[in-house]
């Protein structure tokens, strides 16, 4: 690593833990019902949503409830955004005149951006309206991120309250982290982004005139618009020269903001936030990896201050910081390690640049990447397809590792405190005692639900890649050679089921069999998830608070980190070792034997 | 206390058009506005003119051939290089056969076009961008441009390399990124310095 790489690393997570801290307030007093002076002004809207809605703001509800209206709302969405898709073709906005998305590719994007995965089999710039993107795209960013916000703040009171049967109102969480939380913070975001470049308009793709005609081949087509073969069946090429480039336009800024802030990742364009319409500079860049881990680093400390200790929400930022410093270090090591075999070619530096922007380089690269997959937003800003077999590894454990190192926004808390109740009932095993987290008895019923959420993403993704990699219409999609193709299919199917997004890009995944198999992967992932969560903050929610004793463990400290560091470890490792044992390692192991 | 499903429908319905009408449509609408009053040119793209004639974007790479002009990153953009319908990388593993014959021939191909260069071969000039869109090149891959580009134009070398000094840009704020030097500002530079 070099002093830039550590510098760099610094910097951001200074500037992050300056601007969670103040977020963190105003979360705690949002989802608490204060809204905060500034944005006063917007609450007759909040009330007037609820009056149409039938909602009665003070009315909690029993964990079912919850559940059942937050699983509601997302079929809705669900249906609701495949629609929309299908019926692009004649709606307006869409200068482009796009016709209607495949059903197949329309069900997993619906599936996608529901389930606040963002994953991208389609080509944003060839294939959606702009009606589509912000309509459909840009709210389900926005909702989705508010769901998980939701559930998050739900197991919060879980904990937070004593022998109670409700644990809030799902459609008051839902509307009050819209509106107070997402869009403010969007739209300062989108503006500063605007002001570096990222567009923002309605019109119509431009046309520019090219300083040198460019010239290249494409395949002929005959009368009937089919292309031309040959005898041999190869399609016929010819050669064509053109002074033109098209530049794609739309409503970008608006959506990129939301698609960060929401830890959505789902771009505007193919390139995501590589394109330079996306993220123009550097600066851009660094907003951007700040917006991902915004929110739920400031989650993570509202925690603390809802359950009334905020070293138990320090304790967790510590240990995600921990995890996400180790993963970052290995990746950049790996990219600045370089290619190998480059080794004699007598180029100026050895390092990893395919697949990476100039104005971005190693490092910021490097950082984009840990951060994407860290939290499960999945925005690239470099291809990782191209990255070296153990730079490619880190974001491939990193979502593995269930997306809890900061995590989705509300998805990595919850699924970071379900560690914690993890490690707490490891330690009582040892110990001789009953588990106690935060005061509350650990007792079957919340370790069944901790087992369920820690198992589900593990057997999607292992099944899921063994069945890709069993049949020949998953294996058709790979296109890298060896041990980095069967990497494409294992990071395909880390990515939906834990719903990061990102993608080993090499891999043809906009065909039938990859739609249905990671949208399965998408929706169980999240939704057999959320709902054992809610199970467990409604069980919780009814438990007593014990007064804290000279026997309880302390839920803070670097004590608790290490405990807790070593159960995400223990878990992920377990599970997942064999499978990254076929992938990157060995393909590690086969590139730098050849440079010896 | 338990609600049914009937009666968490109307919630639902309404929040889920509430919400995409509050955060699809005004939303991008209200940011269209602010962003197309303070900041239009970016928000439009930042386009470059010349004669009148919109040329390109400050932002979007072009494809250079030529001995006049500097030349851009390979691109993997899919039919012709630099398509602005079509952004993405060449997603090829670091493994695969085919990136080490592409990347070789690519060094080939620079060597044999600038036989008078006897510095290593800029790392950015061989390898491919995650957008195929780049508009940079590091000052190294200037820098091995240079001299061709003076001989094809007939200019002394101090011209052009004043010129693209004028166009190198250090890192933002001096911390974040990396120097560049954007291809197609310079070419479009060039081509107005009197012959």
């Amino acid at each position: 690593m070099t002093a830039n790489a550590f510098f760099q690393l610094a910097l951001y997570l200074g500037v992050l833990i300056l601007l969670a801290m103040p977020l963190s307030r105003w979360l705690t007093r949002v989802m608490a019902g204060d809204i905060p002076r500034v944005l006063r002004p917007v609450q007759w809207l909040e009330h007037g949503l609820y009056r149409l809605a039938g909602v009665e703001p003070k009315q909690e509800q029993h964990w079912l409830a919850y559940a059942l209206g937050l699983l509601l709302f997302n079929v809705l969405g669900f249906l609701a955004l495949y629609a929309l898709q299908r019926a692009q073709g004649v709606l307006p906005l869409n200068p482009e005149a796009f016709g209607a998305v495949s059903s197949d590719s329309a069900l997993n994007t619906a599936i996608s951006f529901v389930t606040n995965t963002n994953w991208q089999g389609y080509g944003g710039e060839s294939t959606m309206s702009y009606l589509t993107q912000m309509l459909g795209l840009a709210v389900q960013n926005f909702v989705s991120a508010a769901t998980g916000l939701a559930v998050a703040v739900a197991l919060i009171r879980g904990f937070a309250r004593k022998s109670v049967r409700t644990i809030g109102n799902f459609w008051v969480d839902l509307t009050r982290g819209t509106l107070y939380i997402l869009l403010p913070l969007s739209l300062l975001l989108a503006l500063a982004l605007v002001s570096q470049g990222v567009i923002q308009n309605f019109k119509p793709y431009q046309s520019a005139r090219l300083l040198e005609a460019q010239s290249y081949s494409q395949p002929k087509l005959d009368a009937a618009g089919q292309a031309m073969k040959d005898a041999q069946g190869h399609a016929v090429l010819e050669s064509v020269s053109t002074q033109t480039q098209t530049l794609p336009m739309g409503p970008v800024a608006s959506q990129e903001a939301i698609k960060l802030l929401g830890t959505n990742g789902g771009g505007f364009f193919n390139a995501n936030s590589a394109h330079p319409y996306e993220n123009p500079t550097p600066l851009s860049n660094f907003l951007q990896m700040l917006a991902i881990f915004l929110i739920p680093a400031a989650l993570v400390l509202s925690f603390g201050q809802q359950v009334g200790d905020r070293r138990q929400g320090w304790t967790i930022l510590a240990a995600m910081t921990l995890l996400f410093v180790l993963a970052y270090g290995v990746l950049v090591a790996a990219e600045q390690a370089g290619n190998p075999r480059w080794a004699t070619l007598g180029l100026d530096q050895l390092v990893n640049l395919e697949g990476k922007e100039a104005r971005f380089g190693i490092v910021a690269s490097s950082l984009f990447a840990t951060i994407t997959t860290a939290a499960s937003c999945g925005a690239v800003n470099a291809m990782h397809a191209s990255f070296t077999p153990l730079g490619g590894m880190i974001p491939t454990l990193l979502m593995q590792l269930g997306e809890v190192v900061f995590g989705g926004v509300g998805a990595g808390l919850y699924g970071m405190l379900v560690f914690a109740l993890l490690a707490v009932f490891i330690a009582g095993l040892m110990v001789g005692r009953t588990p106690e987290y935060l005061g509350k008895k650990i007792e079957s019923f919340e370790m069944k639900m901790t087992a369920l959420v820690i198992l589900v993403t593990p057997l999607l993704v292992l099944l899921g890649t063994a069945l890709a990699v069993s049949l020949a219409s998953g294996r058709a999609g790979i296109f890298n050679p060896g041990a980095h193709g069967f990497s494409e299919v294992l990071y395909a199917l880390s990515s939906a089921a834990n719903n990061n997004g990102s993608a080993f890009a090499g891999l043809s995944a906009n065909t039938p069999f990859y739609n249905f198999l990671l949208g399965a992967a998408m929706w169980l992932g999240r939704f057999a998830v959320i709902v054992p969560v809610l199970a467990m903050a409604g069980a919780l929610a009814a438990k007593p608070r014990l007064p804290v004793n000279a026997g309880t463990l302390p839920t803070h400290g670097p004590l608790f980190v290490g405990l807790l560091v070593g159960a995400v470890l223990l878990v992920g490792l377990l599970n997942y070792i064999p499978a990254l044992a076929l992938g990157p390692i060995v393909e590690h192991l086969q590139l730098w034997q050849v440079a010896h | 206390m338990s609600q049914s499903l009937s009666q968490q429908f109307r919630p639902a319905l309404v929040l889920l058009l509430g919400l995409t009408i509050i955060t699809g449509v005004v939303y991008p609408a209200l940011t269209t506005g602010l962003a197309q009053a303070i900041w239009p040119w970016q928000a439009n793209g930042s386009l470059l003119q010349r004669d009148g004639q919109v040329t390109g974007s400050a932002l979007i790479g072009q494809a250079f051939s030529g001995p006049r002009y500097f030349w851009s990153r390979p691109s993997a953009t899919a039919t012709l290089a630099y398509n602005g319908l079509a952004s993405g990388g060449s997603n090829l593993g670091p493994t695969n056969p085919a990136l080490q014959q592409q990347v070789s021939e690519r060094v080939a191909a620079l060597r044999a076009a600038h036989p008078g260069q006897s510095a290593p071969v800029p790392l950015d000039l061989v390898t491919t961008s995650a957008s195929g869109l780049d508009p940079h090149i590091s000052p190294a891959a200037a820098a091995y441009q240079l001299e061709r580009v003076a001989a094809a134009r007939h200019l002394p070398v101090e011209t052009v390399a004043r010129l693209v000094k004028q166009h190198t840009r250090s890192a933002q704020w001096g911390i974040l990124g990396e120097p560049v030097v954007n291809v197609l500002a310079l070419n479009l530079a060039l081509d107005e310095l009197p012959q």
